[in-house]
């Protein structure tokens, strides 16, 4: 053990226990998970619950909500809104990394623009729309604001930026048109970007709270953030336990889903450039 | 009919001009090697031609029949680039394949899942499969067909390249210095190589290098061009003794021509003992003087030719290069000599420069070049 120098000791400890900070909050969210209602309520602090009562919350956790139904909602509306989304984001970007046209400088600059206004700026005209459609409590209202981002296209651009030139060259000599250049050079090159932007995108929309809360309000349509809320108001007393479990029911899927991506995801941020 | 003619292409990026208007004819089943330094407007060149890119005016011709408005994939003009620039998530094979299915199968016949089970494209697909495993025989690259272009050397790749190129029997081949990317043995292999398949295949090629020997070595005919000019169009033994420019004679050649400033009055030209007299009329100024370093011979004793000092010799196996420098004038001589005359020199020495007055070139004051009546002399110095 004394191989090791003390700077890296150091080093290793600092970088822990800002792990420790980060993972802490869901380390108490598993404790929690597993305890009974007077184990939460005690004074003093434990991590390891008295009862293990994991079954009897996750039962409860299905029990009380639609469970199947906010996960499956969940799934729909991250699914379509990551589809559209880069239905819309590679010819975007792909026309204004590689295309050269008119309007391109002021596209740019209407992207940056775009980075820069929030969703909670456009929200109370978006919901106005929607409500004179009759589209409030839809998949359509909750997926229709999200299908362009500028985000996607603003990191597409950069990685297309840095596809050689040459091959586009090759694949218009091939006879293909733009459009098939799309779909039969840019697309099947543009997997690592395009799994690092599904890792934002469905992040943040499974975990979206603010946009679900305004178009939703009955549980058919609900996501699985919006179903969490239901379940504490439809519970008199406050039962922790059972939402601790119901909490790490919906966080589970995206864990697993970084874990089994891990690696591209790194692979396609580094080839972006969006480092640090 | 030429089988491509270029008229007076021009190009300008910013205001800055890439291409003054150039003009070149490649005959049927002709190797032109486009040759000049970087940047000198080549490459653009090339993508006018393909028509990746459009010239601000002048016209394209292949086989008579104007190109201007005929899109790139309908041109049937092949390019091999230099990056080879294969498609990275296809094998060999399929890389191959891309132009003929593009050419042969239809739109809907082409699409994923829905297309293969269309009717007749079977056949089509067959077919296919054939002409690349042909093409591939041709380039001896059969065991590579299905592997990624990542899994493939440098000269591999280049070859799976060039198939992708030929497969599809285009009526003009661009090549854009396919062999840059290769190391410097494998270079002078494939060169050989390249002009082989040309003398084959007999597809009229235009051949862009930066490399004066690439092109010396392979071309038919050599088109130099520097700074958007094409100064010279002609056999590389007339590119290399009979320049027409001051920049070509300059370009090519290896080690570089010596330029020595010259005087040129009444029609005749004066060099520090060497008179040459002008065909052409030029007014009285100042000319320069190229002479090719093998015409420049050394003299140990001094006792002949031009005052001069080795300042430093180069052995390189079958040739010594000297470098020297005249001592009345100032100017700097390379002379290339056989490792038999160089025998007994050493940097430092002090030697006659002898430089062969009736291979000497001139060149007037805009790089034009100026002939010479026969005859020229050099007087023996007085040291």
């Amino acid at each position: 053990m004394n191989s090791i120098p003390a700077g890296r000791i150091i080093r290793f400890a600092l970088l822990s226990l800002g792990a420790l900070m980060i993972l802490a909050p869901y380390i108490f969210m598993i404790s929690t998970a597993g305890k009974t209602q007077s184990d939460i309520f005690t004074s003093s602090l434990a991590l390891i619950p008295q009862h293990f009562y994991f079954a009897e919350n996750f039962a409860k956790a299905f029990a009380k909500v639609p469970m199947a139904t906010l996960l499956w909602n969940g799934v729909i509306v991250c699914g379509l809104i990551f589809f559209f989304q880069v239905v819309v984001a590679i010819p975007c970007a792909y026309a204004m990394a590689k295309l050269k046209f008119r309007a391109a400088r002021l596209m740019m600059v209407l992207v940056m623009l775009g980075l820069l206004v929030p969703i909670h700026a456009t929200a109370l005209p978006l919901y106005f729309a929607f409500d004179r459609m009759s589209l409030l409590n839809s998949y359509t209202s909750l997926v229709a604001p999200f299908t362009i981002s500028v985000f996607a296209i603003f990191m597409f651009l950069q990685f297309f930026r840095a596809m050689p030139d040459d091959l586009l060259h090759a694949a218009r000599l091939d006879g293909m048109s733009e459009l098939g250049i799309v779909a039969r050079v840019i697309v099947p090159n543009a997997w690592p970007a395009v799994t690092a932007f599904a890792i934002f995108s469905v992040v943040a929309h499974w975990n979206d709270l603010y946009w679900p809360l305004i178009v939703v309000s009955k549980q058919a349509y609900a996501t699985p953030p919006l179903g969490l809320m239901y379940f504490r108001a439809a519970e008199a007393g406050d039962d922790y336990g059972a939402l601790m479990a119901a909490a790490l029911i919906i966080t589970l899927p995206l864990v697993a889903a970084f874990l089994l991506a891990q690696k591209r995801f790194v692979e396609g941020i580094t080839m972006t450039g969006l480092k640090g | 009919m030429s089988a491509l003619s270029l008229r007076g292409l021009k190009k300008s990026f910013g205001g800055n001009a890439i291409l003054n208007g150039v003009s070149l004819d490649v005959e049927a089943g002709e190797f032109i090697a486009l040759v000049g330094p970087s940047g000198c407007g080549k490459s653009t060149l090339l993508r006018i031609l393909a028509g990746l890119d459009h010239a601000d005016s002048g016209e394209i011709f292949v086989g008579g029949k104007d190109m201007s408005p005929v899109a790139a994939a309908d041109r049937n003009i092949a390019m091999v680039f230099q990056s080879y620039a294969l498609y990275p998530h296809l094998t060999a094979g399929q890389n191959i394949a891309v132009p003929l299915a593009m050419k042969r199968l239809s739109r809907s016949q082409r699409l994923p899942l829905v297309g293969p089970l269309l009717p007749g494209q079977k056949d089509i697909r067959t077919g296919i499969a054939r002409d690349v495993r042909e093409m591939a025989g041709l380039l001896k690259i059969d065991h590579l067909l299905d592997r990624k272009p990542g899994q493939m050397s440098g000269g591999q790749r280049q070859r799976v390249a060039l198939a992708r190129a030929m497969v599809r029997h285009p009526s003009i081949f661009l090549m854009d210095e396919p062999l840059s990317n290769l190391d410097a043995n494998l270079r002078v292999h494939a060169r050989g190589e390249i002009v082989e398949l040309h003398r084959r295949a007999g597809v009229p090629t235009l051949y862009v290098t930066h490399d004066q020997a690439e092109a010396l070595s392979m071309a038919d005919r050599v088109a130099v061009m520097i700074g958007g000019n094409l100064l010279q169009l002609a056999a590389p033994e007339m590119i290399y003794n009979d320049p027409a420019h001051i920049e070509v004679a300059r370009f090519v050649g290896q080690p570089r021509i010596n330029i020595i400033p010259a005087f040129a009055e009444n029609g005749r030209v004066g060099f520090e003992g060497i008179r040459l007299a002008l065909l052409e009329k030029v007014a009285n100024g100042p000319v320069s003087l190229g002479i090719r370093p093998e015409f420049v011979k050394l003299s140990p004793s001094g006792r002949s030719g031009l005052a001069g000092m080795i300042e430093r010799l180069e052995f390189l196996g079958s040739e010594v290069i000297a470098h020297c420098r005249l001592e009345t004038s100032g100017d700097a001589v390379v002379a290339k000599l056989a490792p038999h005359e160089a025998k007994d020199l050493i940097g430092g020495m002090k030697v006659g420069l002898v430089l062969a007055p009736e291979q000497a070139l001139v060149f007037g004051p805009e790089g034009k070049r100026l002939r010479v009546a026969a005859g020229a002399r050099q007087e023996p110095a007085y040291v």
